[in-house]
C-alpha cells in the first residue's frame, strides 16, 4: 500500500492499460517525450514508444475526431486535451459524433473512447486554463462522464473508462493533481466501477453532494461543522452520466436536507439537475429547500487573485452552508 | 396542574375496564393513593388508587361504562383549576368518540390556521405527520423561527411509538400508572384514535405488526389496486436444464457455487426480456418506460418474518456461473438479513420460485412498479407424449416421462396484450428446452 | 464576382486535357468489371430518379440527389478492395454504395423510414450512409465531421500493420470546414493510408465555388498540408479509377494519403426541398446533361463494343425491374416499433439477437 497523488494515479492507470492491451494508445499534445504539460503521460513514450505514445499536431477537434476513427477501428484512444477549456473546438465531434454514434448507425458502430481533460480553478489560471465543463457534456445521452475526487477512484475509474465500450468524458481537478493524496495498494487491478456514487461521510443532519476538487472541499466543511455538532452524509458523484440516482435518493430519505457543491458556474450547472431529480422523487423526504454553493454566474474564473478566491466555494464558505442549512 | 386519572391496563391481552363504582364524587378531597374508583376487567377486580391529592375535579365515565385501557376517566387537582378543552372519550364506543371531537377540534382543524404554532411545514415533516396521525401543533419546533423539523417530528413518533407497536407488552411493572400514561401518551386519550373497526369482532390474539408485514401488505394491496393483473400459464420440458445442471454443478461446486435451477430460470428470463423488451417496463403517466437495464429480482422467504426480493443488477451482463454466484450471494445474505437497501433497489421484472414449498402454480402478485412477474412451480416428474422417431420410419406419440414444470406469468394488463405476454413466456420456455 | 471566370465547370474542364491526365490510357480493366461498373451506374440512376418520383407522389420526405456523380463514386469503388478497405462517404454517394453492395431494397427502406434500414435502424435521414458489412463507418450530417475518422481509421490500420486504405469522400464547399484541414493535415504528418476525395460539383447548395475557395482545383490546397493533389475528371469513371488506384498504391506503400478531386456535375438540384432555378441558369444544366456521365460511358462501351444496344436494354428492364421491386418491398415494409427509439443510447443497451 503506498500513499500517491491523484496524477499518479491516472498516470499509473493508463501505464497499466497500456500494458493491458494493445489497442489502448494516448494522443494529445506534449503528451509525448514531455509527458504532458501536467506530467500525467511522464515516461509512458518512453515505455511505450511513439506509435502509442502520440504527440497530436495542435488541434484539438482532430485530436478527438481522429481518436473516433481510431476507435470505429477498433482501437481503444485515450484522447487528452491539455486543458478542459480548450475542448470546445471538439464539441462537434464529441457531441454529434462520439455521442451519437451508437445510437445513430442501431449499435453497429460504436465509441470506445476516453477523453481525459483537466478541469476547475483556484490555480491562477484565468478565465481559460481554470473552467469547469462537466454540465456542457452530462446533457449528452450516449456519452458517460465521469470525475475522481482521490488518487484510488482517479486510477480505478480511469481504468474501466479505457475498458468501457461507450465514449468516457474524464475530467480531472487539476488543483487536485499533487494536492490530493491517498492511500492505493500496489499490485493489485483496481476497476472502480462507472455509474455509482459513493457516502464518503456518512452523517444525519444533511447531505452534501459534491464531486472532484469540490468533493475534498465537502468533506473538510463537514469534519468543521462536526465541531459545533453538525452531522453532514457527504456524497461522491464520481459519475455524474449516467448519474447513481438510487444513492442519491437513498441519502436524501435518510437526512432530508441536501446541499450541491460545485465550482461551475451557477445557471444550468449540473447542481441543477441533482435539484430537478431531489423535487420531482424525492419531495415528500425533503425537510427544507434544495440548496446549491456554487460558482457565480460570471463567465470564468478571473486571474488575479482576490477575484478568483471571490468566484471559487472553498471549505469555510462550504462549511456556512452546511451550518445554514442544518438549522433551517 | 390538574393530573389525569386513566383506566390502568391490568394484565397482557386486557385491553378495556368497566368502572362499578365511583368512590368520590365530583369536588369531594381526596389524598394521593386514597381509592377513588372500583373496576372490573376479564381478568381484575380491582380499586383505583388517586394518582394525587386534591380535589375530583371532573369525573368523565361515568359508573357501568366500558372503556379501553389509557381512556382519561378523572381530573385531580385544586379547586377552581381549568381543564383540558379536549372532551375525553367515553371509550365504549370510540369511533363515535373520534366523531364528537370535533366541537373541541374545529378550530385546530380548520384548514387556514395549520401553520399558527408549527412554522412552515416542510413537506417531509406533513407526509410523517399524515403516517403517524400526528398533531404538529403539540411539537415544539426547534427549526429556524420555530419551525417544526423533520428531526422534531421523528422524535415526537418515536417517543410514543411503543403504543403504535406493542401498548400491551409493559403493564406488569407494578407501576400502574406511568406505565399507561407512557403507552398512551400526554393525552391520555389516544386510546380515542385506535381504530375499533378492525378490531376483529371475535375473540383472538393481535399479533403486532412487524416493519417487514406492514411493507408487504402495503405493496400487495397498492399492485393490486394498481395494475390489472392477468396471468397466463405454460409448462416446459426441463430435461436438458436437469442434465446441463447435473453435468455442470460439480465444476460450479468447485468455484464456490451452487447451481441452483432458479438460475437457469434467471437466465431464460434474460433472454426472453430481451426478445421482447416491453416486459422489462414500467407504466408511468408519461408513458411506457423501457428499462436500459435488466435487473431481475428473485423473492426469498425469510420464513416468519416475510419475503424479500433481492435484485441481481445488470442481469444480462452476466454468465451462468456469475448469475448462479450472485443468486447464493443475495439469498443468503438476504436470509441473514444483511443485504444493503441498494440490492433490494432497482429492479425491473421479479421471479418468486414458489415451487420449492411445493405449490405446481400460482397467480403472485406483480412487485410494482414492474411489468410482470415470473411463478415457477414445482419441478415433477411427469408423464407425457412425445414425438420419437419410429422403427416403422418418421415420427410417432410415445408416453415419456419428463421433468416438467409449470410457468406462469403474471403481467400489467396495462402494459402487456396476452399475447406479447405469451410471446415473452414462450420464450422463457423455448429457452429452457433449447437449453445447451 | 472577379473570380467567377476562375470557378472549373466540370463540363468544360472535362473536355481539355490536363497536364497529367490520364486520358486515352489503356483501359485498366476488364469487359466484366467494366459491364458491372456500367450496371451500378445505371442502376444508381435509376433509383436516384425513382427517389425524386417518390418525393414529388409525396411517398417520402425527402432525397438528396447523387445524380452526375455515379462515375466517379463508381470509379473510386472499383479501385479499391471492397471488403477489405474502408469508406466514410457523404451523403451524394449512392452508386459508391451500391458499389459496395447495398441493395436498392435497402436504399428505399432508408428513404421511407422503414424498419430494416441499414445504416440507422431508421433512425437517421436518408441517404446518411453506415454499413458495417462493407466497412462503411456512420456519417452525420454536419459536414466535413468524417474526415478526422477516416484520419483515424487510417491511424489504426498504420498501427495495427494491416493492409487497408481508406476512403472518404466530400463535397468541395465542405472542404471549407477546419474538419477537413485538419484531417488531411494529421494524415499527412502521419503518413496515414487514406485518400481525400472531393467531389467538386462546383455547388455548395447554393453558393458556387469562387465563394468558397482562392484556388482553382480543390485539390491545390493538397500542397499548402505536405501532400499531393490531384484532379481529374470525374465524368470519366476510368479516369477516376486510375487516379484512386494510383493514390491506394501510394497508401499502401506506405507514402501517405493523397487528395484527389473529381469535378463531376450536379445536375439536379441540392436536395428535394431545394429549387436551384433560383441561382444558376438552366443552360448549365442542358449543358451537363449533354455530358452524362452515364451516357458517356455507355457510348464509350458500345464504341468499344464492350456493350450491344441489345444488353444495354437488358440493363435497362433488370435495372427498372430492381428499382421496382425495391419500392414494392419498402412500401410493404413496416414501421420500427416505437420502442426502437429509446434504443441503443449505450453499447450495454445494443439487443443481441
Amino acid at each position: 500500500m503506498a500513499e500517491i497523488t491523484l496524477i499518479e494515479g491516472i498516470r499509473q492507470a493508463m501505464d497499466e492499460e497500456l500494458a493491458h492491451d494493445d489497442r489502448v494508445f494516448i494522443v494529445g499534445e506534449d503528451v509525448g517525450p514531455r509527458g504532458g504539460v501536467f506530467r500525467a503521460t511522464l515516461g509512458l513514450h518512453e515505455k511505450y514508444g511513439g506509435s502509442r505514445v502520440i504527440d497530436s499536431p495542435l488541434a484539438e477537434l482532430s485530436i478527438v475526431g481522429v481518436g473516433i476513427g481510431a476507435a470505429l477501428y477498433g482501437m481503444r484512444p485515450i484522447c487528452e486535451i491539455q486543458f478542459a477549456d480548450f475542448i470546445l473546438p471538439a464539441f462537434n465531434q464529441i457531441v454529434n459524433e462520439a455521442a451519437k454514434m451508437c445510437y445513430r448507425s442501431n449499435g453497429e458502430w460504436t465509441v470506445p473512447m476516453v477523453i481525459r481533460a483537466p478541469y476547475g480553478g483556484g490555480i491562477g489560471g484565468g478565465l481559460y486554463h481554470s473552467q469547469s465543463v462537466e454540465a456542457f457534456f452530462a446533457h449528452v445521452p450516449g456519452l458517460k462522464v465521469v470525475i475522481p475526487s482521490n488518487p484510488y477512484d482517479a486510477k480505478g475509474l480511469l481504468k474501466s473508462a479505457v475498458r468501457d465500450p461507450n465514449p468516457v468524458m474524464y475530467f480531472e481537478p487539476k488543483k487536485g493533481y499533487r494536492l490530493i493524496k491517498g492511500e492505493v495498494p500496489d499490485g493489485e487491478e483496481i476497476l472502480v466501477p462507472i455509474g455509482q456514487a459513493k457516502v464518503t461521510r456518512p452523517g444525519s443532519d444533511l447531505t452534501v453532494f459534491a464531486y472532484g476538487m469540490m468533493h475534498q472541499y465537502a468533506i473538510q466543511a463537514a469534519e468543521a461543522a462536526a465541531a459545533d455538532g453538525v452531522e453532514a452524509e457527504v456524497v461522491d458523484l464520481r459519475t455524474l452520466l449516467p448519474l447513481d440516482k438510487a444513492t442519491l435518493l437513498a441519502s436524501v430519505r435518510k437526512t432530508g436536507k441536501a446541499l450541491i457543491v460545485h465550482e461551475d458556474t451557477r445557471t444550468g450547472g449540473f447542481g441543477a439537475e441533482i435539484a430537478a431529480i431531489l423535487a420531482e422523487e424525492a419531495f415528500t423526504d425533503l425537510d427544507a429547500p434544495v440548496r446549491r454553493l456554487t460558482g457565480p454566474d460570471v463567465p470564468a474564473v478571473p486571474f488575479s487573485h482576490p477575484l478568483q478566491d471571490w468566484f471559487m466555494p472553498n471549505p469555510e464558505k462550504i462549511a456556512a452552508a452546511i451550518r445554514e442549512l442544518a438549522a433551517y | 396542574m390538574a393530573t389525569k386519572v386513566i383506566m390502568p391496563q391490568l394484565g397482557e391481552s386486557v385491553v378495556e375496564g368497566t368502572i362499578t363504582k365511583w368512590l368520590k364524587a365530583e369536588g369531594e378531597p381526596v389524598s394521593e393513593f386514597d381509592p377513588l374508583l372500583e373496576i372490573n376487567t376479564d381478568k381484575v377486580d380491582t380499586e383505583v388508587p388517586s394518582p394525587a391529592g386534591g380535589t375530583l375535579l371532573k369525573v368523565y365515565v361515568p359508573e357501568g361504562q366500558t372503556v379501553r385501557a389509557g381512556t382519561l376517566l378523572a381530573m385531580v387537582g385544586k379547586p377552581g383549576e381549568s381543564l383540558p378543552v379536549e372532551a375525553p372519550a367515553p371509550a365504549e364506543a370510540p369511533a363515535r368518540a373520534v366523531e364528537s371531537k370535533p366541537a373541541a377540534t374545529v378550530e385546530p382543524k380548520s384548514a387556514g390556521k395549520p401553520a399558527r404554532e408549527t412554522g412552515f411545514i416542510s413537506p417531509v415533516v406533513a407526509r410523517i405527520a399524515a403516517e403517524h396521525d400526528v398533531d404538529l401543533t403539540k411539537i415544539t419546533g426547534t427549526g429556524q423561527g420555530g419551525r417544526v423539523t423533520r428531526k422534531d417530528v421523528l422524535a415526537f413518533v418515536e417517543k410514543r411509538a411503543p403504543a403504535a407497536v406493542a401498548p400491551w407488552d409493559t403493564p406488569s411493572l407494578g407501576e400502574l400508572f406511568r406505565p399507561s400514561e407512557e403507552v398512551f401518551g400526554p393525552q391520555g386519550t389516544t386510546a380515542a384514535k385506535e381504530a375499533p373497526s378492525e378490531a376483529p369482532a371475535t375473540p383472538g390474539t393481535i399479533l403486532p405488526l412487524s416493519v417487514v408485514r406492514k411493507a408487504i401488505a402495503d405493496h400487495m394491496v397498492r399492485s393490486r389496486h394498481t395494475s390489472p393483473h392477468v396471468t397466463t400459464v405454460m409448462e416446459a420440458d426441463l430435461s436438458r436444464v436437469v442434465a446441463h445442471r447435473l453435468a455442470n454443478k460439480d465444476a460450479f461446486a468447485r468455484d464456490g457455487v451452487n447451481l441452483t435451477f432458479t438460475t437457469y430460470f434467471v437466465s431464460a428470463c434474460v433472454a426472453a426480456l430481451k426478445a421482447v423488451p416491453l416486459a422489462n417496463a414500467s407504466w408511468t403517466d408519461e408513458g411506457i418506460h423501457l428499462h436500459r437495464q435488466v435487473n431481475i429480482g428473485v423473492a426469498v422467504s425469510m420464513g416468519e418474518q416475510g419475503l424479500i426480493v433481492p435484485v441481481i443488477k445488470d442481469s444480462d451482463q452476466k454468465s451462468l456461473l456469475a448469475l448462479a454466484r450472485a443468486l447464493n450471494d443475495l439469498s443468503g445474505r438476504a436470509r441473514g438479513h444483511q443485504l444493503k437497501p441498494d440490492e433490494v433497489q432497482g429492479g425491473t421484472f421479479t421471479i418468486t420460485n414458489h415451487g420449492v414449498s411445493g405449490s405446481l402454480f400460482a397467480t403472485p402478485i406483480i412487485n410494482q412498479p414492474q411489468c410482470a412477474i415470473l411463478g415457477v412451480g414445482a419441478i415433477q416428474k411427469r408423464v407425457v407424449v412425445v414425438e420419437a422417431p419410429s422403427p416403422a420410419g418418421g415420427a410417432a406419440d410415445v408416453i415419456a416421462i419428463r421433468p416438467m414444470v409449470y410457468l406462469t406469468l403474471t403481467f400489467d394488463h396495462r402494459i402487456l396484450d396476452g399475447a406479447i405476454a405469451d410471446a415473452f413466456l414462450g420464450k422463457v420456455v423455448s429457452t429452457l428446452q433449447a437449453w445447451a | 464576382m472577379a473570380n467567377r471566370d476562375r470557378v472549373l465547370d466540370p463540363v468544360k474542364e472535362s473536355a481539355k486535357s490536363k497536364p497529367g491526365s490520364r486520358r486515352g490510357e489503356a483501359t485498366p480493366v476488364g469487359k466484366d468489371q467494366l459491364l458491372e461498373m456500367y450496371q451500378v451506374m445505371l442502376l444508381a440512376r435509376r433509383l436516384d430518379e425513382r427517389a425524386w418520383v417518390l418525393h414529388r407522389q409525396g411517398k417520402i420526405a425527402f432525397h438528396i440527389s447523387g445524380i452526375g456523380q455515379e462515375a466517379a463514386q463508381v470509379g473510386a469503388a472499383f479501385a479499391l478492395r471492397r471488403g477489405t478497405d474502408w469508406f466514410a462517404p457523404y451523403y451524394r454517394d449512392l452508386a459508391l454504395m451500391l458499389s459496395l453492395g447495398l441493395t436498392p431494397r435497402e436504399f428505399v427502406l432508408g428513404l421511407m423510414g422503414k424498419q430494416g434500414e441499414p445504416s440507422s435502424g431508421a433512425r437517421q435521414m436518408p441517404s446518411h450512409w453506415s454499413l458495417k458489412r462493407a466497412k462503411v463507418v456512420s456519417q452525420s450530417s454536419p459536414v466535413a465531421t468524417q474526415a478526422p475518422h477516416a484520419s483515424g481509421i487510417a491511424l489504426g490500420i498504420k498501427m495495427r500493420g494491416d493492409d487497408a486504405v481508406v476512403l472518404t469522400t466530400i463535397g468541395e464547399g465542405s472542404t471549407s470546414q477546419g474538419e477537413w484541414y485538419e484531417a488531411v493535415n494529421w494524415a499527412a504528418v502521419h503518413k496515414l493510408p487514406v485518400i481525400f476525395m472531393v467531389e467538386n460539383n462546383v455547388y455548395a447548395i447554393s453558393v458556387r465555388q469562387d465563394l468558397q475557395m482562392a484556388v482553382l482545383h480543390s485539390s491545390d490546397k493538397a500542397a499548402g498540408l505536405g501532400l499531393p493533389g490531384d484532379s481529374v475528371d470525374g465524368l470519366d469513371v476510368l479516369e477516376v479509377y486510375r487516379a484512386v488506384e494510383a493514390a491506394a498504391a501510394r497508401a499502401r506503400a506506405g507514402e501517405g494519403p493523397t487528395v484527389i478531386e473529381a469535378r463531376v456535375s450536379r445536375m439536379t438540384p441540392h436536395s428535394s426541398d431545394d429549387d436551384d432555378r433560383s441561382y444558376r441558369p438552366r443552360e448549365e444544366v442542358e449543358a451537363m446533361k449533354a455530358h452524362d456521365p452515364l451516357v458517356l460511358f455507355r457510348d464509350r462501351l458500345i464504341k468499344e463494343k464492350t456493350l450491344t444496344a441489345e444488353s444495354d436494354r437488358e440493363f435497362e428492364t433488370r435495372a427498372k425491374e430492381q428499382v421496382d421491386e425495391a419500392v414494392a418491398f419498402a412500401v410493404a415494409a413496416p414501421y420500427p416499433p416505437v420502442a426502437d427509439g429509446a434504443y441503443p443510447v449505450y453499447v450495454e443497451d445494443v439487443r443481441r439477437g
